[in-house]
């Protein structure tokens, strides 16, 4: 027998393999991830009006009660910026972060009746959903940079901004981290489902979207800098306002934070989508 | 020789049954106690079969245990079996949806399986952005996709709707649309689950080809399916499954007849129950009573040779005196359709007969020509305007061999046809 013989190009076993992320097989597909995108973006808004549009009303409206009630009801500090610059500037990276962990999350429970018909990386759909949301991000961006003009806060850029791209890529990476983290629990228990939407409306209350970090002070602070959002928002503000804290010890620590909660939850996740479609 | 494509080892898996919820938690903490003390699993019970019908105290049943096979490159290998025999969760295994509890599974190229057609179609999406969507779940590249896109929309006949989104699409667009993407970008390896079933019959016409044609490419089919016409025709070997087991591998003929002869045998001859579903019209005069087959040494057998002549002797009970009573006998296919018919309406004189009121008894010897394979006999009593007074279906099944009475071979590998009809044929060099 030659060697070619013995070449098997897909072996299964009842064992996964135990160190693999997965990430070759997935730049197999990286055609079918575009095309995902693609279809996130385009089947979301076919057969309405306004189309794309609807990407920039959410964030303006949400912003516009926040002003309302925090701003001008309960007149919460906002670091001596506008509040509906403020809020807005907090709501950009963190509705990004909370989508994406949502859509994420339901990866698996989902898509059970796509997974459960073919094999294709699955990674592959929740990193399409991550690429689909920072399209939908760098629109919502723009909305952001025309408020600032508006403001006439044009002049408060400086260079930090320039590094606004990195903080979406580590919010991106606690994002699918925390989602498929999840989405691979909950194919046994789908109690965390019912948690992840309550859960992600508490930890906003723990980032500096609605209270700037520079106003709070011991045990407050550091509740607010355990959520490894905070140092991404006030980098965030800090860059177009020129308000905000910008640290990078704070910013180290989101990155570690996102990087180790991604290989684990990667690890994780490739073990599980072999099997889960006994259980989901 | 043609290399292995597919080798399956011993393969088995193991479901939960009942519902996972509530002491999944318990169950999950003591598997894993167990294993860290290297035990073996205690929430397995070894040795059970998949039985549905048997009631067991176990939790877990095997869908599938100690399943070994190899497919050849090029080979259309057919998957039989009733429901619940295990094919699907082989197929599942074989596409990598889940993972064995046991045994191995090894593959050579790519696969892409069909199991349902349209699953990855997004409805809002056009016809062409599904294509180029499926293709790619497949495993497929953008460019592979390209190169063949104008041959998918000519084979799916929907060249007018690529534009628009699939949810407007009629349910056979639909169909077409994706087993045409299905079978022109399905890699080396395609797995066919039961996808005939839907389309027009011109359309399974051209599947059926399309098929053929891809095992005339090197490609593997694995095709499962209820249509035995179909694996015939498809597949020179089959393996036939059963309760999770594999039950018999070899030349498809022998397969299908095997998996006919265990499975939806209706019923040997002999006296026909009262219960036994009849279809007639006029219930009062006559009632069939038994159906017994004979052959030519008159010994009761429902086995035949190849060309050997069937005797039928069939009873019944007049209730009210009748003159225009006629026999009908037919022999169907397993896929029930009308093979032939043998009826008093041929004879020369005596076409109707009259009978009183007693027991009749009709005795029929039929020259059959049938290939080798299984046949169900058809039984209709009814007058000549074609009113039945009693009609038995399927109440007998009968084997044709595939050797003659002198020991002759049928001389095809498997059955072509189902019919042979004797003729002289000359030859002359022109």
């Amino acid at each position: 027998m030659s060697k070619n013989d013995e070449y098997w190009d897909i072996e299964i076993g009842p064992k996964p393999r135990l160190f693999s992320l997965g990430l070759r097989e997935v730049w197999n597909y990286r055609d079918l991830l575009l095309l995902l995108v693609r279809r996130d973006v385009v089947a979301m808004y076919k057969q309405t009006i306004l189309g794309p549009i609807w990407f920039f009303i959410q964030p303006l409206l949400t912003t516009v009660v926040f002003t309302l009630i925090f701003g001008n009801l309960a007149k919460l500090s906002t670091n001596g910026i506008p509040p509906f610059l403020f809020y807005l500037s907090g709501q950009i990276l963190w509705l990004f972060f909370a989508e994406n962990v949502q859509k994420t999350s339901g990866t698996f429970v989902g898509n059970a009746t796509l997974f459960g018909k073919v094999y294709f990386p699955r990674l592959v759909v929740p990193m399409a959903a991550i690429a689909a949301g920072s399209l939908k991000l760098v629109i919502q961006f723009l909305v952001f940079i025309v408020a600032l003009f508006i403001y006439g806060y044009a002049s408060y850029i400086n260079w930090t901004a320039a590094l606004f791209p990195l903080w979406i890529i580590i919010a991106g990476m606690i994002a699918l981290g925390a989602g498929i983290l999840i989405s691979s629990l909950t194919t046994r228990y789908r109690d965390l489902m019912f948690l992840v939407g309550v859960g992600l409306q508490l930890l906003m209350y723990v980032s500096p979207v609605i209270w700037p970090l520079s106003q709070t002070s011991g045990w407050s602070k550091y509740l607010l800098l355990s959520n490894p959002m905070t140092p991404l928002i006030e980098a965030f503000r800090f860059g177009f306002t020129g308000q905000g804290v910008f640290n990078w010890l704070y910013l180290a620590y989101s990155f570690a934070f996102g990087f180790l909660l991604l290989i684990a939850a990667m690890w994780n996740f490739q073990r599980v989508e072999k099997r889960f479609m006994d259980t989901v | 020789m043609a290399k292995t494509v597919i080798q399956v080892e011993q393969v088995g898996k193991l479901y939960r049954l009942g519902q996972v919820g509530a002491g999944t938690l318990a169950q999950d903490m003591s598997r894993m106690i167990a294993r860290m003390r290297g035990q073996e699993d205690p929430t397995l019970k070894l040795g059970e079969t998949n039985d549905r019908t048997a009631k067991s105290n176990s939790d877990y049943a095997w869908a599938l245990r100690d399943v070994s096979f190899e497919v050849k490159e090029g080979e259309v290998l057919g998957i039989v079996g009733r429901n619940g025999a295990g094919k699907s969760t082989l197929l599942k295994l074989l596409s990598r949806v889940t993972l064995p509890t046991e045994g191995n599974i090894r593959m050579r190229g790519r696969m892409a399986s069909l199991l349902e057609v349209g699953t990855g179609f997004h409805p809002e999406l056009t016809g062409r952005e599904n294509v180029f969507l499926n293709g790619a779940i497949m495993g497929m590249r953008k460019y592979e996709i390209k190169k063949l896109f104008d041959e998918i929309v000519d084979f799916a006949g929907v060249e007018r709707y690529i534009d628009t989104p699939v949810k407007r699409y009629s349910s056979g667009m639909y169909v077409r649309l994706a087993f045409a993407v299905a079978a022109h970008l399905s890699p080396e390896i395609m797995i066919i689950d039961e996808v005939l079933a839907v389309g027009d019959a011109e359309f399974q016409r051209k599947c059926l080809g399309k098929m053929e044609d891809a095992a005339g490419n090197g490609r593997t089919v694995l095709f499962v399916s209820h249509n035995m016409a179909a694996v015939r025709r498809l597949c020179q070997r089959s393996l036939l499954l059963e309760k999770g087991g594999l039950r018999m591998e070899g030349p498809t003929g022998d397969v299908v007849n095997e998996y006919l002869r265990g499975g939806a045998a209706t019923g040997t001859f002999g006296i026909i129950p009262d219960a036994y579903p009849r279809n007639s019209y006029n219930k009062d005069c006559i009632r069939l009573t038994s159906i017994h087959a004979y052959n030519q040494e008159a010994a009761s057998t429902t086995v035949f040779k190849y060309h050997e002549a069937l005797k039928l002797v069939i009873d019944a009970d007049v209730l009210k005196p009748c003159d225009d009573v006629v026999l009908n006998i037919s022999l169907m296919n397993d896929n029930d359709e009308r093979l032939s018919l043998t009826s008093t309406m041929d004879r020369q004189e005596n076409q109707k007969i009259s009978v009183q009121p007693g027991r009749i008894r009709f005795e029929a010897i039929l020259e059959q020509r049938l290939l080798p394979g299984i046949y169900t006999v058809c039984v209709d009593i009814m007058n000549d305007k074609g009113y039945a007074y009693d009609s038995v279906q399927g109440f007998g099944q009968v084997s044709v061999e595939s050797f003659g009475e002198h020991g002759e071979k049928y001389p095809w590998a498997r059955p072509i046809g189902w019919v042979n009809i004797p003729a002289t044929i000359n030859v002359q060099m022109l």
